[in-house]
C-alpha cells in the first residue's frame, strides 16, 4: 500500500495526493512559509533561537506534530461535528506535542530543560492550529499530510537560519564549539539575548520580501 | 525560590522578565493589533483577566487534582481547556456590555485562547514552582507587561506611519525591529530584580 502511494505520488497521476502534492510543497515551504510570510509561530521561533541546536530540536517537534495533527485531523474530518471542531483539532494536537515532549524528557533531558515551557507552547503555535483549520479540515489525509510536513520544514528551516546567525554572532561559535578565534572576534553579545531575536527576525522577513519581491502589507502600510 | 516577595515578582513580571520583550510570548495577537492604541488597550485589558484568573486555577487545578492523581502529564490539555472555557466566558461578557470593543477586537478575542503568553504563564509557575499568591502576582504582573510593551509599540507603530521606510521593511519586518529596540530599552531595567 504505502509502496503505491508513492509511486503514484512520484508520477503525480492524481492518486492519493489529488495531484496537489508537489504544489502543496511548494507553497508551504516558500510561497506561504509560515513564519516569513504569514509570521505566525513567531514566539518559538524568537524564543529558542539563541542556540542552533535547539532551533534544530524546535524544528523537528513542529514538524512532529504539524503532520501527526493534520493526519488526524484529516482522517477524522468527515465525523466531526463543526461546531467542535476546534476543540477536537486542539486535543489532536495536544496529544501529539505531550509525546513528544515526553520522549524529549525520557531521552534527551538537557535539552528539555533548555526548551523549558517552549515545547508545551507548540500547542498555541498558530501554525500548527492554522494548517489544521485551513487545509486538513478541507483535503485527503495524505495531501495534508504533505501539507504538515512542507509547514514543519517551513518553520525549521527558518528556525535554523536564525539560530546559527544568532549564535556564531553572539557566541562565536555554532553547537558550542569556537568557530571565531577570539583574537580577532570579539561575540557581540546582543545577538544571543532578547533584542537580537527581533531584530534577526526582522530582517530576515525583510530579506524574504525583497527576494520574493512583494510586499504584502503595500499600500495599506506606509 | 519560594522566599521571593510576591511583590518583587509582580515588579520583575512587568519589567525585567517582561513576557512579550524578554521571553517572547504573545507575538501573534501582538503583531495584528499593536496598530491603534484604543484597540491595543483593549485587548491587553482582557489579557490581564484573562491571565490572573486562569493562574489563579490553573494552579488550584494542577496542585489539587493532578498532582493527586499523578496526572501532570495531561497538565497542557488541562490548561487549555481550563483558558478555552474562560475566554469563551470573557467574550461573552464584552459582547454585553460593550459592544463597540467587541467589534473593534473582533477576530481576536478568541484568539487570545490561543495567545501563548496565558499559556505560558501557567506553564512558567510549574516550572518555577510558585506559591498560589506567587502565581497570582505573576499572572496579574505578566499580563500588565504585555499590555504595557504593546501600548508603547502601538504608539510608535502610528508614528510609523508617517515615515518612508524602506519598501522590504515595511509592515511586520520594520515592527519586528522596532520591537527589539524595545527590547533593549528594557533591558536597562535588567538586574534591577532578578527572578529566573
Amino acid at each position: 500500500m504505502a509502496r503505491a502511494d508513492k509511486q503514484a505520488c512520484a508520477t503525480c497521476g492524481k492518486g492519493v495526493c489529488d495531484g496537489k502534492g508537489v504544489v502543496t510543497f511548494k507553497d508551504g515551504v516558500w510561497h506561504i512559509n509560515p513564519v516569513a510570510v504569514q509570521v505566525l509561530g513567531i514566539c518559538s521561533a524568537l524564543a529558542v533561537t539563541n542556540r542552533l541546536e535547539n532551533s534544530l530540536v524546535m524544528g523537528a517537534a513542529l514538524i512532529f506534530v504539524t503532520v501527526g495533527s493534520n493526519l488526524f485531523v484529516s482522517l477524522l474530518r468527515n465525523i466531526t461535528p463543526r461546531r467542535i471542531r476546534m476543540i477536537a483539532e486542539v486535543a489532536i494536537i495536544a496529544t501529539f506535542v505531550i509525546v513528544f515532549d515526553q520522549v524529549l524528557k525520557a531521552y534527551y533531558w538537557e535539552m528539555s530543560k533548555q526548551l523549558g515551557p517552549y515545547v508545551g507552547l507548540i500547542i498555541t503555535n498558530c501554525i500548527v492550529m492554522g494548517r489544521a483549520e485551513a487545509f486538513a479540515l478541507s483535503n485527503r489525509p495524505m495531501v495534508s499530510m504533505v501539507d504538515g510536513l512542507a509547514n514543519g520544514l517551513g518553520y525549521a528551516a527558518v528556525l535554523a537560519i536564525i539560530g546559527f546567525f544568532r549564535e556564531l554572532i553572539g557566541t562565536g561559535g555554532l553547537f558550542g564549539h569556537q568557530l571565531l578565534s577570539e583574537a580577532w572576534y570579539t561575540p557581540n553579545q546582543l545577538a544571543v539575548l532578547a533584542p537580537g531575536a527581533f531584530i534577526a527576525l526582522g530582517f530576515l522577513i525583510a530579506i524574504f520580501n525583497a527576494i520574493s519581491g512583494a510586499n504584502r502589507e503595500e499600500g495599506s502600510q506606509r | 525560590m519560594n522566599e521571593i516577595s510576591p511583590l518583587l515578582i509582580l515588579i520583575a513580571a512587568i519589567f525585567t522578565n517582561n513576557i512579550l520583550l524578554a521571553n517572547f510570548l504573545g507575538m501573534c495577537s501582538f503583531l495584528a493589533v499593536s496598530k491603534q492604541i484604543d484597540t491595543a488597550l483593549g485587548l491587553g485589558a482582557a489579557v490581564i483577566f484573562v491571565t490572573t484568573a486562569t493562574t489563579a486555577i490553573n494552579y488550584g487545578v494542577y496542585h489539587h487534582i493532578l498532582v493527586p492523581m499523578d496526572l501532570t502529564v495531561l497538565q497542557y490539555i488541562v490548561f487549555i481547556a481550563v483558558i478555552a472555557a474562560f475566554v469563551q466566558f470573557v467574550e461573552m461578557f464584552v459582547e454585553r456590555f460593550s459592544l463597540k470593543l467587541y467589534h473593534a477586537l473582533g477576530i481576536f478575542l478568541p484568539l487570545i485562547t490561543v495567545n501563548c503568553a496565558i499559556l505560558g504563564v501557567s506553564l512558567f509557575m510549574i516550572i518555577r514552582s510558585y506559591t498560589f499568591v506567587q502565581s497570582v502576582a505573576f499572572g496579574f504582573g505578566a499580563g500588565v507587561g504585555w499590555t504595557l510593551a504593546i501600548i508603547l509599540i502601538a504608539g510608535l507603530r502610528q508614528k510609523m506611519g508617517y515615515s518612508d521606510v524602506p519598501r522590504p521593511f515595511r509592515g511586520v519586518a520594520i515592527a519586528m525591529v522596532i520591537t527589539g529596540v524595545m527590547a533593549m530599552a528594557f533591558m536597562g531595567f535588567a538586574g534591577m530584580v532578578n527572578i529566573q
